[in-house]
């Protein structure tokens, strides 16, 4: 019950800062990406922001031998990037690109109730779903969501 | 446009890279919101979705909450819902195969210094700016 809590609470202080920082307007978003035009460098700010205090936190946290609430860290276990992680990255870009949305914003903004917002993440979930579908059965070990392993893992995918 | 925000963009970077930390210290989870909310239309992950639900409800709350406290959320999306649509199928298909997003590799991975979140990171932002470039200076 105690980790539903933290899941809520993280999510709701990580909804704020995705408002705050400028990041759930998609326009805001596209001046960042548009180099070539009024360049806004207001996201690397924020990346900024997020990494000043992930970089020393996550380094510390994971020196523990376990989360305080569960029993190992939940980590992915890769460490080498192959064609399959720069293939998606680069279909993700395309789709970033073209509509200023990455998840998290996405997901934020359907706070808005917009039909532009319901519509982009319906068709999200249904770009999930296919993954699914083709890549992640029970019956398949190529689950990108990786093994746990209790006292933090080597490197890997985030 | 809007404008350039270095402070509210700094503000609001620390809030999400300490709610990562949050889920990290306590629950052992990485903040990759493409992995949280794909778990949720997988059928490998569904064991174990309460988590994942109360993450996502959570954002959406804190996000209205804020806005709505603050005077209305960001307006506006200027895409039309047939490129949204394509795009959505191209951010849930991607993010999964490419393993992450902005949040699960761009803060996250780069946080933990892995190899794969620098290079998915480097060539998503390399790959949106081009499709802005071309999308908005060449068609």
């Amino acid at each position: 019950m105690s980790r539903i809590i933290v899941a809520l609470f993280a999510g709701a202080l990580f909804g704020v800062g995705l408002v705050v920082s400028g990041m759930a307007d998609p326009q805001k978003v596209i001046g960042f990406l548009d180099f070539a035009g009024d360049w806004d460098p207001t996201l690397l700010f924020v990346m900024g922001g997020a990494l000043l205090v992930t970089m020393p936190a996550f380094r510390l946290i994971l020196k523990r031998p376990r989360p305080v609430l569960a029993d190992g860290f939940d980590l992915p276990t890769k460490s080498a990037p192959e064609a399959r992680l720069i293939g998606g990255a680069a279909l993700f870009g395309l789709g970033w690109g073209l509509s200023g949305f990455c998840p998290g914003p996405a997901v934020a903004a359907l706070s808005t109730g917009l039909t532009p917002v319901l519509a982009f993440v319906a068709s999200m979930l249904a770009g999930m779903a296919a993954y699914a579908w083709f890549f992640d059965r029970p019956d398949n070990l190529r689950s990108p969501v990786g093994a746990r392993v209790p006292g933090g893992g080597p490197e890997g995918g985030g | 446009m809007d404008g350039f925000t270095p402070v509210s963009g700094l503000l609001g970077g620390m809030m999400i890279g300490l709610a990562a930390t949050l889920l990290l210290l306590l629950n052992g989870r990485i903040s990759g919101i493409s992995g949280i909310v794909g778990g949720l239309v997988s059928p490998g992950t569904r064991r174990g979705a309460g988590w994942r639900v109360a993450f996502v409800a959570g954002l959406v709350l804190g996000a209205f909450s804020y806005a709505a406290a603050a005077g209305g959320l960001p307006g506006g999306v200027e895409a039309s819902v047939p490129v949204l649509v394509i795009a959505g199928l191209l951010v849930g298909f991607g993010t999964r195969l490419g393993s992450g997003c902005t949040s699960g590799h761009g803060v996250c991975g780069i946080a933990r210094l892995s190899k794969r979140s620098i290079v998915a990171t480097a060539v998503f932002m390399g790959v949106a700016a081009l499709t802005v470039f071309v999308s908005h200076h060449v068609i």
